[in-house]
C-alpha cells in the first residue's frame, strides 16, 4: 500500500544533531533555516519534510523541506510561528545545532514531460519551490496569500518559473482573490497539465474541485497533527476513497503528498 | 557489562526494554533507524479481529510534558497483522509481543486462537484501551470482569499472557490481583490515563474524539506508583511502563518491582531513546555493584 503511487520510496533516514548555517526572518511570523546536514539532503526530494525537536517538548514538528542543495549538502526549511515549538525554533541562532530526523515521506514527483502548475498558499509555498526548482524552467506557479505583507519566497519563485502568478485575500498585491481564480483562467486556456498543490484545507479542497472538474491530474500535500512521523503511532491519519474502498491512510508514511482525487477533504 | 537479561514467564528477553504497543508500530519503521534486535521485545501494535479504521483526525494533542492520543484501534485487523506484519519480524532476535484489543469476549477469543501456532512469543491483552466505544477499558475497570476475561482467554492461548491494565482505576492493586487469578502470566500497567484538550480559540477540542489517553513524562509518577501498588499485591512479573523517557525513570521502575519496562512516547521525542535506556541502565548495574538487572527488581527501601 505505501507503493501504490508511482513514488520512489525513501529508505534511509536519520535521526541526527546538524549544525544550524544561517536563519533569516521572511514576514513577521515566517523563517527560513538553512540546515548543514549532507547525508540528511542526499535522501532528500521535493515535498519531503523533517522532523525537529523543539527544546523539551515531547512532540517533535514536521516542516516540510523547501530548498535542497545536494552540492553543498544543506535543505532549506521555512516555517512559521504558531506556537510554542514553532517560537523555539524561530529563536535559535546560526551555529547551533537541532535534532532532526529526517528525511521522512513521500514527495512530489513532478513529471517534466508534462505542463506543470505548482500553487501554494501561505506556509504552502515552501514545499512549492523545491518542486518547482526540481521541475525545471518551464513551471508555472500561483501563489497565493492573505495580503501583500505574508508574502514570501516570491523572487525564488521567479528564479525558477516561467510565470509567477500572486493572488491576495485583499488585493494588496498581484490579483485580489484566491489562487483557484488564476487556476480557472489557466484551465479555460489550456486543460493539458498536471497541478501539484499545498496550503490550508479550503484551498486545496477549491484547488482538487476544480482539477476534478476539468480532468486534470492534482497532487496535494496534506498537513496533519503528527506523532513520531514515521508511521508507527498512526496518528496523522487522512480518509482516502481509493479503488478497493475507504482508507486511513497517513499523511507522514503514504503522505504527505496524496492523488487528490482520493482525498476525502471532509474528513 | 551486567547481566541484563530477564525471564517473564518462560520467555528469555536479552535485556528489560521493550517499545510499547501502539508507538512502534510492527517494528519496521524504526527498523530503518537502528537494529531492533538490540531490543528486549516489541509489543506490536493494538490488534483486533477485523481490522479497524480508527477514529478520524486530529488524534493526537500536546499537553504539559505529555501527550493525549485517540487514534482509536485502528490495525490491519489479525490476518493481516499474520500476513503482512509478523513475518518481517520472524528473523528478528527479539521477543514478539502481540497485542490484542476487542470489542467483545468471543472477538478475543477468536484473536488469539488465531495466533497458535505463528511465531508469536507472547500475547498482551489490552482490557484498556480509552479510544474505543465499545470494549477496551469497559473489560479492565472492574475486578470480576478482569477475572472473567482473563479466565477465558489464557484457556486458549498458547503463548504466555500478559494483561494490560488500566489506570482508570479506583484499586489498582484490586485489578492486578483480578488477573492474577485469572491466571494472567503476567502484568503491564500503566495504559494511559484519560485526558482532555480544549483549543480556546475554536472552544474546541483538539482531539476530533474529544477526549484521549494521556501519555508521556507527565504520567510517569502516576504509573511508578501503580506498578509499585500492584507489585506489592501479586506473585506474578510486573511490566512498568507510563511516562519513562529515560534510563533513570526505568531503574525507578524495577526498583519499584517490575521486572521489564516498556517505551512508548519517548519514541517520538527520541527514536533513540529504548537503547540509551538499556545503555544507561548496563552503566547503573556496574557502577553499583549489581551483577544482575534482577538484583535490583523490588528493591526500593519504603519508609
Amino acid at each position: 500500500m505505501d507503493n501504490r503511487y508511482p513514488y520512489r520510496k525513501g529508505f534511509l533516514m536519520f535521526q541526527s544533531e546538524y549544525k544550524i548555517q544561517s536563519i533569516t526572518q521572511l514576514n513577521p511570523t515566517t523563517y527560513s533555516l538553512v540546515l548543514e546536514c549532507a547525508e540528511l539532503a542526499a535522501e532528500s526530494w521535493c515535498g519531503r519534510f523533517v522532523n525537529i525537536r523543539c527544546g523539551e517538548k515531547p512532540l517533535r514538528r514536521p516542516i516540510s523541506i523547501s530548498e535542497i542543495d545536494k552540492e553543498n549538502g544543506t535543505i532549506t526549511l521555512v516555517f512559521e510561528v504558531r506556537g510554542e515549538g514553532t517560537e523555539w525554533l524561530s529563536t535559535r541562532r546560526a551555529g547551533e545545532k537541532l535534532d532532526v530526523l529526517g528525511p521522512l515521506g513521500n514527495g512530489f514527483f513532478p513529471d517534466s514531460a508534462k505542463r506543470a502548475i505548482f500553487i501554494g498558499g501561505g506556509i504552502g509555498c515552501p514545499p512549492m519551490l523545491g518542486a518547482a526548482q526540481e521541475y525545471g524552467e518551464n513551471a508555472e506557479a500561483i501563489l497565493g496569500f492573505r495580503s501583500a505583507a505574508q508574502i514570501i519566497l516570491l523572487d525564488k519563485f521567479k528564479a525558477c518559473c516561467q510565470s509567477v502568478d500572486v493572488t491576495t485575500n485583499d488585493g494588496s498585491f498581484g490579483v485580489r482573490g484566491f489562487v483557484t481564480d488564476v487556476l480557472a483562467d489557466k484551465l479555460s486556456e489550456n486543460k493539458d497539465c498536471v497541478v501539484y498543490a499545498c496550503g490550508p484545507m479550503p484551498m486545496l479542497k477549491g484547488v482538487a474541485q476544480m482539477c476534478a472538474q476539468n480532468d486534470v491530474q492534482c497532487f496535494v500535500s496534506l498537513e496533519q497533527r503528527m506523532g513520531c512521523g514515521v508511521g508507527a503511532c498512526l496518528v496523522c491519519a487522512c480518509k482516502t476513497h481509493e479503488a478497493d474502498g475507504e482508507h486511513m491512510r497517513h499523511v507522514c508514511k503514504n503522505g504527505p503528498v496524496f492523488d487528490a482525487k482520493e482525498v476525502d477533504f471532509g474528513g | 557489562m551486567a547481566d541484563l537479561r530477564v525471564n517473564i514467564a518462560g520467555v528469555a528477553f536479552k535485556n528489560p526494554v521493550i517499545t510499547a504497543s501502539g508507538t512502534f508500530g510492527f517494528g519496521q519503521e524504526y527498523a530503518r533507524l537502528y537494529d531492533i534486535s538490540k531490543l528486549g521485545g516489541i509489543s506490536c501494535k493494538g490488534t483486533t479481529l477485523e481490522p479497524r479504521m480508527g477514529n478520524l483526525s486530529p488524534r493526537i494533542a500536546e499537553t504539559p510534558s505529555g501527550i493525549l492520543n485517540s487514534v482509536g484501534l485502528q490495525n490491519p485487523g489479525v490476518e493481516g497483522f499474520l500476513k503482512n506484519d509478523l513475518p518481517l519480524l520472524e528473523n528478528t532476535d527479539t521477543v514478539v509481543i502481540a497485542n490484542i484489543a476487542g470489542s467483545q469476549i468471543e472477538d478475543y477469543i477468536e484473536t488469539v486462537r488465531r495466533l497458535q501456532g505463528s511465531s508469536v512469543d507472547m500475547i498482551e491483552m489490552n482490557i484498556s484501551c480509552p479510544n474505543v466505544k465499545e470494549g477496551g477499558v469497559s473489560f479492565g475497570t472492574s475486578p470480576e470482569s478482569v477475572e472473567r476475561i482473563t479466565k477465558q482467554v489464557k484457556a486458549v492461548a498458547e503463548q504466555p499472557l500478559i494483561v494490560k491494565l488500566t489506570p482508570n482505576v479506583t484499586d489498582i492493586a484490586e485489578i492486578a490481583a483480578a488477573a492474577e487469578a485469572g491466571g494472567a502470566d503476567a502484568i503491564s500497567l500503566i495504559n494511559t490515563l484519560t485526558g482532555m484538550k480544549i483549543d480556546i480559540e475554536t472552544r474546541r477540542p483538539l482531539l476530533k474524539n474529544n477526549t484521549g489517553g494521556m501519555s508521556g513524562a507527565a504520567v510517569f509518577p502516576v504509573a511508578l506508583r501503580m506498578v509499585w501498588q500492584a507489585a506489592n499485591r501479586v506473585q506474578i512479573p510486573v511490566i512498568g511502563l507510563g511516562g519513562i523517557t529515560k534510563w533513570q525513570d526505568a531503574v525507578e521502575m524495577l526498583l519499584a518491582g517490575a521486572t521489564a519496562v516498556q517505551i512508548g512516547t519517548a519514541n517520538f521525542t527520541d527514536a533513540y531513546t529504548p537503547l540509551k535506556v538499556i545503555e544507561g541502565l548496563d552503566a547503573y548495574l556496574d557502577a553499583h555493584g549489581e551483577k544482575s538487572v534482577m538484583d535490583i527488581v523490588g528493591k526500593v527501601q519504603v519508609w
